[in-house]
């Protein structure tokens, strides 16, 4: 019972007895530490299980500097990595501030923590906007590709190598399959998926109408770059096609891999839940400062309980930031 | 309690420059990807991400020693953190990228056409 209830004479320290302290830290401070190395493992689960199927798919994995190339107000610029390292920084230093109130909180300077915290909490809300602009994308897409019967991917390219979107030239086949919706009255029959802009047809034949086009497949060679097919074997390959795929869902992705998606999602996504319940956590702490709490208690250590999961965030960005974008 | 209270702004500041120096050069690494460290292999992996996993384990290092204040606990909390998590991520980590690449054996060899 002692843990839980601050009393007089033991009030910071995990009670192990008065003067061992094995731990020498308050009993909500080590178990903070412990949350994390939880939080930790499982974080770590993810990007290992990344990494396996990474390691299952090695010859096929889709390449980041080809996925993330967005840059606010750059339109049609491939700006691989500027972004996330921007964000990189964004949360890197809102850490700073983080550490920064945490150590005003030693002073008892409480404007100074209430200013700190308050930029941490800004720094948290660009970095989570900007990981909805970078979802957005992601899931808009940007060139399109069509899925064969066996499941693989296939892009196209020009005679350069360099990618060309569906819309260049597709044309647009009679009797389009539509989309059902409720607004047309047929919700009894609405379309599982979004139905895409163009149909396997349309594509076929818009190829068959632009010679120049070719056909770039998963495969990487030796050069790290993806394999392009001559147009006979492109010709061949596109007959095989079943689905035109834009843009990405937990099911397919123009990107490659179905499984490149799905972790992108699962795993920048729950990192952004903790970047969310770490703002969250941020405000009523920040709130209590105002309030005079810690004031009162003549203690700060709040501050720092929610500093080492913040910092913790960012950890793990550190290593999503590698894996995901780097590597 | 563990803390002096003296202020440790100019270390912070510190980190946060050695933090923002070592993600400029991932970030450059990355983007310029030199060809010799690229297709240079060295116990399982090219040199490039040698390089970037060790600058992330570095930058790890400092988040947690100077940003979590670390280096302030006492060894016992240290330990009980620190070597559970290494020990658990690199067992974790041999068995999951073992079974990884034993699987893209599998398909690869496989008379099962699955991916065409």
């Amino acid at each position: 019972m002692e843990a839980t209830v601050t009393t007089a004479n033991n009030e910071k320290t995990w009670g192990g007895g008065h003067d061992v302290q094995p731990l020498g830290a308050s009993y909500g401070k080590m178990m903070m530490w412990f949350f994390i190395v939880s939080d930790a493992l499982t974080f770590s689960g993810f990007l290992a299980a990344y990494g396996f199927s990474r390691f299952k798919f090695i010859e096929t994995w889709p390449l980041a500097d080809e996925v993330f190339t967005h840059f606010p107000f750059m339109h049609g610029v491939s700006a691989p990595m500027y972004y996330v390292a921007l964000m990189t920084f964004i949360l890197i230093f809102s850490s700073v501030t983080m550490v920064l109130a945490v150590d005003a909180g030693h002073q008892l300077k409480k404007t100074k923590v209430a200013i700190y915290m308050f930029l941490t909490i800004i720094g948290g809300i660009i970095f989570v906007g900007s990981q909805a602009w970078e979802w957005k994308n992601f899931i808009k897409g940007e060139y399109g590709a069509v899925e064969t019967v066996g499941g693989s991917l296939l892009q196209f390219v020009d005679k350069d190598g360099k990618r060309v979107a569906l819309a260049d030239f597709a044309v647009r086949l009679p009797n389009q399959p539509e989309e059902l919706t409720r607004a047309k009255a047929k919700w009894f029959m609405e379309s599982a998926e979004t139905v895409p802009t163009y149909s396997v047809a349309d594509i076929q034949a818009g190829f068959k109408a632009h010679p120049e086009l070719l056909i770039r497949t998963e495969h990487l060679t030796a050069e790290k770059k993806k394999t392009v097919l001559s147009r006979e074997e492109s010709e061949a390959r596109l007959n095989t096609a079943k689905y035109v795929v834009e843009g990405a869902n937990l099911t397919r992705n123009e990107y490659g891999s179905k499984l490149f998606a799905d972790f992108f999602f699962f795993i920048t996504g729950f990192h952004g839940f903790h970047v969310i319940s770490g703002i969250i956590i941020n405000i009523i702490i920040f709130f209590n400062v105002l309030l005079g709490t810690y004031e009162k208690r003549r203690s700060y250590e709040m501050v720092e309980k929610v500093g080492l999961y913040w910092h913790f965030v960012d950890l793990v960005w550190v290593f999503v930031f590698t894996v995901f974008y780097l590597v | 309690m563990s803390h002096e209270h003296v202020s440790n702004t100019k270390r912070i500041w510190f980190v946060f420059g050695l933090l923002s120096a070592v993600t400029t050069v991932e970030v450059i690494l990355g983007i310029i990807k030199p060809a010799s460290l690229e297709f240079t292999h060295f116990i399982g992996l090219n040199l490039l991400n040698w390089i970037f996993y060790i600058l992330t384990i570095f930058k790890a290092y400092y988040i947690v020693w100077a940003f979590m204040h670390m280096e302030g606990e006492k060894s016992s909390l240290r330990w009980s953190v620190v070597s559970p998590v290494i020990f658990l991520v690199l067992y974790l980590l041999f068995i999951l990228l073992t079974e990884g690449h034993y699987i893209y054996g599998v398909f690869k060899d496989s008379t099962i056409k699955w991916n065409f």
